[in-house]
């Protein structure tokens, strides 16, 4: 698999702290929803910087969507999500990944749970599901921190026919909210996904620790692990 | 929330395709293979990686042992597989 130049066409910023960019690559081969890209940036004396990037939209012919969260501490993610402009140019390889991925033909319910920007491959999920017309039901958890920490809100707001969006604020909640700031526990999943019976397909995304502990609930709560897939996402992945 | 003992370090294999998409034909993520320090069999998408390395290195989620290392240098790459007993690959791989 090799680098293509892809070319930043537009830039949308999402919240205070993540950034969706618009790149327009050549030769993209398309993608399958869940799957990532790899962004390489070099600088002037040579020293390249990996990182990889959830897709965010719907299969496209050429056009790519990623949506970047700032790590202030972050090698790339303070320049993609500050520094870059339009008519940029960078390095990438993808599509990649062919296990956290949902495909438009599958009719089975399906369960997204995702925490933080590990909602990002589930969006193109929802996107997917919409721009094909999918009438598979599906069921969306959102653990997100606060509600200016929500991302494709405008978005979600409307979600398209077959869509059920719950979120669960994990520190601030809304005006009005009826609930306090919780995490996602086994009484949430009770109510707001899919029983094991109706046999969903589910993909959990988020940080490592929402990640383990959302599968373990599920499988505790009947689902078969193998109908459970799991993408854990974070800065990067430690030094062992 | 978990019971990794390393913290909450470790992304998984899904993490690790893109370097490994460089060295196969196949995606390897959603290849089956088996631990050759337990013998758990899981897809290499299900496993644990660390990234932060002067290479990467992805591990049993079962008993943590290496199953794979991969080191490049801008000139080439070094592949240890010696964790891993067996890879097993469909013929017909989505995607």
């Amino acid at each position: 698999m090799s680098w293509r130049v892809a070319r930043v066409s537009g830039l949308r910023d999402e919240t205070p702290s993540a950034r969706t960019l618009v790149l327009d690559v050549e030769d993209w081969p398309g993608h399958v929803a869940g799957q990532h890209v790899d962004i390489r940036l070099t600088a002037a004396d040579g020293y390249t910087a990996t990182r990889s990037y959830s897709i965010a939209s719907a299969p496209d012919v050429e056009r790519v969507e990623v949506t970047v969260e700032r790590l202030d501490d972050g090698e790339v993610s303070p320049y993609l999500t500050r520094d870059v402009i339009v008519g940029d140019q960078l390095e990438v390889r993808g599509p990649i990944g062919g296990w956290f991925v949902w495909r438009p033909e599958e009719e089975a319910p399906v369960q997204l749970v995702g925490g933080g920007s590990g909602f990002v491959p589930l969006m193109s999920m929802v996107r997917t599901h919409a721009a094909r017309s999918s009438s598979a039901p599906v069921r969306l958890v959102y653990s997100v921190r606060a509600p200016d920490a929500v991302l494709y809100a405008g978005e979600l707001a409307r979600p398209p026919g077959h869509v059920q969006v719950t979120y669960a604020y994990t520190r601030a909640v809304p005006e009005g909210w009826p609930d306090r700031p919780r995490r996602v526990d086994a009484e949430l999943l009770a109510a707001a996904t899919w029983p094991a019976d109706r046999r969903p397909r589910s993909y959990v995304c988020g940080p490592t620790g929402f990640v383990e502990a959302v599968a373990d609930l599920l499988v505790a709560a009947g689902h078969d692990p193998r109908t459970v897939r799991t993408e854990r996402f974070g800065p990067t992945g430690g030094t062992r | 929330m978990t019971d990794d003992p390393h913290g909450e370090t470790h992304l998984d294999g899904n993490a690790a395709a893109g370097t490994l998409a460089e060295l196969f034909t196949f995606d390897v993520t959603v290849a089956v293979g088996r631990c050759a320090g337990c013998g758990r069999v899981s897809t290499v998408a299900d496993t644990r990686s660390y990234l932060d390395g002067p290479g990467m290195v992805v591990r049993c989620t079962g008993c943590d042992s290496v199953l794979l290392r991969v080191v490049s240098s801008p000139e080439r790459t070094w592949l240890d597989l010696r964790g891993l007993a067996y890879l097993e690959v469909d013929h017909v791989t989505e995607g």
